[in-house]
């Protein structure tokens, strides 16, 4: 045994290591396509594709259980309650929950990056309110102005809109505000400035792309999120309206019967499970692609 | 040869003050220049001294709010730029006047390729096609000398060695033919060789295209190779400056003497090398006469009381100094 013979070892494991997790960094790519287009095709086509009506069930067939423990293909996923098809329910249900989550994170990201692009670039007073604001925003429960709203607009899918944005553009500020803080005192920015580059220049092509990273991981993690504070809203009667099908209304409806009945609440669940997962998949491979540094690797 | 050619910028009794603390302090007090075109002006000093924001007030980039420039005059190719509008100003800065930064690692933008911040740079004050554009940004990098510029242009930041990043800087900074480039110790992150090859280049660049150069050091060995002037700055103010022939032969100040006593030299067998005791003056607690004074081994009484006056040279060669001790000599007070 020489002192060198471990070390070689090691070092062809650390190889190999390496390796296999490039190889995973790759693999995930066509997975994630897939598991997002699963998700996308029956959002969009819910209404040819749906082999029930998700609003009207048949009182008869309630509480079937899906196919594969005791139930029969004509529903594939079971019923709930009043007879209707889970499956059904879940195609159309998820319409609404990934409208709501992608037009929510839009409007608040977009709101919430412009915001904190201003405060962290400009700093002074514009900094301080906005950064104020964030904290009022922050300190107020999203439940609480979401019961206001509902109750002198009522309930509807605009106002779980106007609650999504508003909770979550105070997110995108301060994470965005922290980036720029960092990236503005980095010396291109200086250069840009010497050469005779616009503010508006200087913060959408040099500060903009380099926080870009933060604020497209920080959209894809949220998606989870927002459907669940969508859920949450249905739960208390503030959210999208009773019979409209969406995924957190479903959980909340199963809920009472998950020991009887587990098919109810567990798809929808699942529904919202493996569309956080391969948007967050989908977020770190963009992560990944929109990094010059790793397209090396 | 060309001192008869007018100054393409001229700086006269320029004062910056910054707000801190501890009040506000004058970190560019009264400072005047002028360089020719093809010609190239060394700024010394140590850090602290004034150089940096010197420059910055140049372009009228002073960090805001606290900092801002209170009295004096700049004139660059014929127009007083202290007055311009901000538009006017952002069309003058890259346009005739440039700076290059210390840091080539920092001066670029990691998310786009150096073909697009050099096309940027022109694009913000030429009007072409995109094109041009990109046949002009390939012509301002070969002209800084990068090898392969047809390929290169496709390439990031980070597949690039400092040297070759500083002289993508040269080329975003010279893209649009400024007139008068500043660059603030562009070779203190190179190492030597790189070092020398850059400042060569930028000496050959000059030569083809008459650019005025402020050069911002703190090596003197930089600034005999690269400088016809030298200004050496000492707490805000310029306490002497002329041909560097001058400057490094008969320095007539005590700081410059000091200074140039403490570069190590290749001929003598120095034991311990000479430096200047005590430190330099807080800007908030200036002594009320000559700057240097405290740390000036010749300091007479009177420059405790009052700041000496700029004294001029007989030679006629416009070397000028600040120093009471010159009062009794053939030197003669004049006004800059």
């Amino acid at each position: 045994m020489t002192d060198i013979s471990p070390r070689t070892s090691e070092h062809t494991f650390g190889q190999k290591m390496f390796d296999l997790s490039r190889s995973l960094r790759s693999l995930p790519i066509v997975p994630i396509f897939i598991l997002v287009f699963l998700l996308i095709l029956p959002a969009v086509t819910a209404d040819l594709i749906a082999p029930h009506d998700p609003i009207r069930g048949r009182i008869p067939d309630r509480l079937a259980p899906p196919v594969f423990f005791g139930g029969s293909w004509e529903y594939p996923l079971g019923t709930d309650r009043l007879g209707r098809d889970v499956l059904s329910r879940i195609m159309h249900g998820a319409k609404v929950s990934l409208s709501v989550s992608i037009v929510g994170i839009i409007f608040g990201g977009v709101l919430g990056t412009v915001l904190g692009l201003v405060a962290g670039y400009f700093r002074g007073w514009a900094d301080a309110i906005i950064m104020r604001l964030v904290d009022i925003t922050m300190a107020l429960p999203s439940i609480l102005l979401a019961l206001v709203l509902a109750v002198s607009v009522g309930p509807s899918f605009q106002t779980v809109i106007i609650v999504v944005t508003f909770v979550l553009w105070a997110l995108y500020a301060r994470q965005v505000r922290g980036e720029v803080l960092s990236i503005r005192e980095r010396d291109f920015v200086a250069r840009a400035r010497v050469s005779g580059a616009s503010h508006l220049r200087i913060i959408f092509r040099h500060i903009l792309p380099n926080a870009a990273n933060t604020i497209i991981v920080l959209a894809t993690l949220q998606v989870g999120s927002v459907i669940l504070l969508e859920a949450g809203l249905s739960f208390l009667g503030v959210g999208i309206p009773k019979p409209t099908p969406a995924w957190g209304l479903m959980v909340a409806d199963g809920r009472q019967l998950i020991v009887s009945a587990w098919w109810i609440a567990f798809f929808p669940g699942l529904a919202i499970t493996l569309t956080v997962l391969a948007l967050n998949l989908l977020g770190d491979w963009m992560r990944d692609k929109l990094d010059p540094k790793m397209k090396d690797l | 040869m060309m001192a008869q050619e007018a100054p393409i910028i001229e700086v006269r009794e320029l004062e910056t003050r910054i707000d801190t603390k501890m009040g506000p302090i004058k970190a560019v007090d009264g400072v005047s220049f002028s360089v020719r075109p093809g010609q190239t002006l060394g700024i010394v000093g140590e850090s602290g001294s004034g150089k940096s924001i010197t420059a910055l007030s140049l372009l009228r980039l002073v960090p805001k709010p606290a900092a801002k420039i209170t009295s004096g005059s700049i004139i660059l190719d014929g127009e007083e730029i202290l007055t311009a509008s901000e538009a006017r100003m952002r069309e003058i800065r890259g346009g005739k006047i440039s700076m290059i930064l210390q840091d080539p690692q920092t001066s670029l933008n990691p998310v786009f390729t150096i073909g697009s911040q050099v096309i940027e740079a022109i694009a913000t004050h030429v009007k072409a096609s995109p094109l041009e554009l990109l046949e002009r940004a390939i012509e301002a990098l070969k002209r800084v000398r990068v090898a392969d510029p047809k390929r290169r242009v496709e390439d990031y930041p980070h597949q690039m060695s400092g040297g070759m990043k500083q002289r993508v800087v040269g080329a975003i900074a010279l893209g649009s033919n400024p007139k008068v480039l500043i660059a603030d110790e562009p070779t203190t992150a190179l190492d030597v060789t790189i070092q020398a090859q850059y400042l060569k280049l930028l000496k050959d660049i000059q030569t083809e295209t008459g650019l005025a150069i402020i050069f911002i050091t703190h090596d003197f060995g930089v600034v005999a190779r690269m400088c016809d002037q030298v200004a050496v700055m000492y707490a805000g103010r310029v306490v002497e400056q002329g041909p560097v022939r001058q400057i490094f032969s008969d320095p007539a100040h005590p700081y410059t003497k000091a200074l140039l006593n403490s570069v190590p030299s290749v001929e003598e067998d120095v034991k311990r090398l000479y430096s200047i005791r005590g430190q330099p003056p807080a800007f908030w607690d200036m002594p009320a006469g000559c700057r240097f004074e405290p740390r000036c081994d010749k300091a007479m009484p009177k420059c405790k009381t009052e700041y000496p006056p700029i004294y001029e040279s007989p030679d006629g060669d416009h070397h000028c100094a600040s120093c009471w001790e010159l009062e009794s000599t053939e030197w003669t007070q004049s006004r800059y």
